[in-house]
């Protein structure tokens, strides 16, 4: 198949690319790498009848640190920036080991930060990253900008907050807190694949070792970044015990996600795998924390 | 980059060191683009969804899926496709190794690994065994098993490391 016949537009600046979404709002798709769009288009599963090309916009492409630690990442920073930065790996240790399983290579080259965000499949490490790490989103239309907490953006499958005339500027990912510990584990049938189910696990431990805060994010377990609220509930204030992360780990996959099944998995393997993984990612992420590793 | 009429964009862009004028629809995929109107048939086509690495090319130098672009965005840039790696009198050092080391059996996957391969070994001129099948994880292959095209890379690095 091939794509369907669009109107093709190449701002230059980000004022231009936002001129056009006003104008054109819902017929207009933002073309970023087009790694996962572009393949949509291919089967004709969308149709958009203009396309906003970003990749002529040569300020949305950067990694930035901030004064307080955090880090910021304009929406066009390609996968394989991100993923040969050493600010990423000094500042977000849990991107940095993240961006090899996504996808391949080649994906990598050209695929984008703000793409994997604004796209929001489930079954995309980015989004759920993002929530793990309790990450902020600025999205931009013409009137202003608003910044949105990761949590709050993704609304379902393949579904954000943002609004026809917005485009997704920025990503800015808060300062690693001390005593703070991460992982992520992942099951895909072959490596870089699409995972069958992940869960990214932050952790923070207090002075006296008890866990102060604990988030724990799924993939490819439901309509979109899937946050165990309960499991992260039972955590609190605990030792990092492993009967403890064991009961955390049966509340999240049994509680907490809603995996489907499909010709890859049935939804009970997914939650199985869900309890293994979300207790070894809990071990893996206290031990960071504790500096036991 | 011109405007015409019928939706058509004019489209210039460096192949394999010759520049092309070429009007595109904006729906032309690039690989579409280097068969079709340039005629340049080395890069084949898999799945069109991205996973079969079958129509990489370079972009810049950088190894990219090219049935995942328009034409239109190659719009300034510099594209090598297999056929600009080497000549027939002169095939470069992973075009070599893979006749050497029997790196492919049909040959349709083969320009995509040879593509992805050249940036790969710039990057990394002594790859371990592991770093050379996650370069290559992009790329099916339905005949050898990789076993072969494994050792092929491991022969480019060695002949690429003579050579300098």
């Amino acid at each position: 198949m091939k794509p369907a016949p669009f109107e093709y537009y190449a701002p230059t600046t980000v004022e231009e690319a936002l001129s056009l979404l006003t104008e054109h709002g819902y017929d207009a798709k933002v073309l970023a790498g087009g790694q996962s769009l572009v393949p949509m288009m291919n089967f004709r599963l969308v149709q958009p009848s203009i396309l906003v090309d970003l990749n002529n916009i040569p300020d949305l492409a950067y990694i930035k640190p901030d004064d307080g630690g955090g880090l910021h990442l304009g929406a066009m920073t390609r996968h394989h920036q991100v993923e040969i930065s050493p600010l990423v790996e000094e500042r977000s240790p849990l991107i940095h080991s993240a961006m090899p399983k996504i996808a391949y290579p080649q994906i990598r080259s050209r695929g984008t930060f703000g793409g994997s965000i604004s796209h929001a499949d489930p079954s995309a490490e980015l989004p759920s990253l993002c929530v793990a790490l309790d990450g902020k989103f600025r999205l931009r239309n013409q009137k202003g900008e608003r910044w949105v907490p990761a949590s709050e953006f993704f609304i379902g499958l393949f579904t954000t907050v943002l609004e026809p005339d917005e485009l997704l500027v920025e990503a800015a990912l808060p300062p690693m807190p001390a005593r703070s510990g991460w992982s992520l584990m992942e099951v895909a049938r072959r490596p870089h694949d699409f995972a069958l189910i992940g869960v990214a696990a932050f952790v923070t431990l207090d002075e006296k070792g008890l866990c102060e805060q604990a988030r724990l994010v799924f993939i490819s377990a439901g309509e979109s970044p899937m946050v165990a609220h309960k499991a992260a509930e039972t955590l609190k204030g605990q030792a990092p015990s492993p009967e403890v992360m064991q009961e955390a780990a049966e509340v999240a996959s049994s509680e907490e996600i809603d995996p489907s099944s499909d010709i890859h998995a049935t939804a009970d393997f997914r939650r199985h795998l869900a309890k293994v993984l979300t207790r070894r990612a809990l071990e893996r992420a206290f031990q960071r924390a504790a500096g036991t590793e | 980059m011109e405007r015409t009429m019928q939706n058509l964009f004019d489209l210039e862009v460096t192949v394999n060191g010759i520049r092309h004028a070429h009007a595109v629809e904006p729906r032309t995929l690039l690989s579409d683009f280097l068969r079709h109107d340039l005629g340049l048939t080395g890069t084949h086509v898999g799945c069109e969804h991205g996973v079969c690495g079958a129509c990489t090319i370079l972009l810049d130098g950088e190894a990219v899926r090219s049935c995942l672009m328009f034409a239109i965005q190659a719009q300034g840039h510099e594209i090598t496709t297999v056929e600009g790696l080497g000549t027939i009198d002169h095939l470069h050092p992973v075009q070599e190794a893979f006749h050497e080391a029997h790196g492919l059996q049909c040959g349709f996957c083969t320009p995509g690994i040879l593509t992805t391969v050249v940036p790969f070994l710039k990057q990394n001129p002594d790859p371990s065994e592991e770093e050379i099948r996650e370069a290559i994880s992009g790329n099916l292959c339905r005949c050898t098993g990789y076993q072969h095209i494994v050792d092929a890379v491991k022969l480019t690095a060695e002949k690429m490391k003579m050579e300098s």
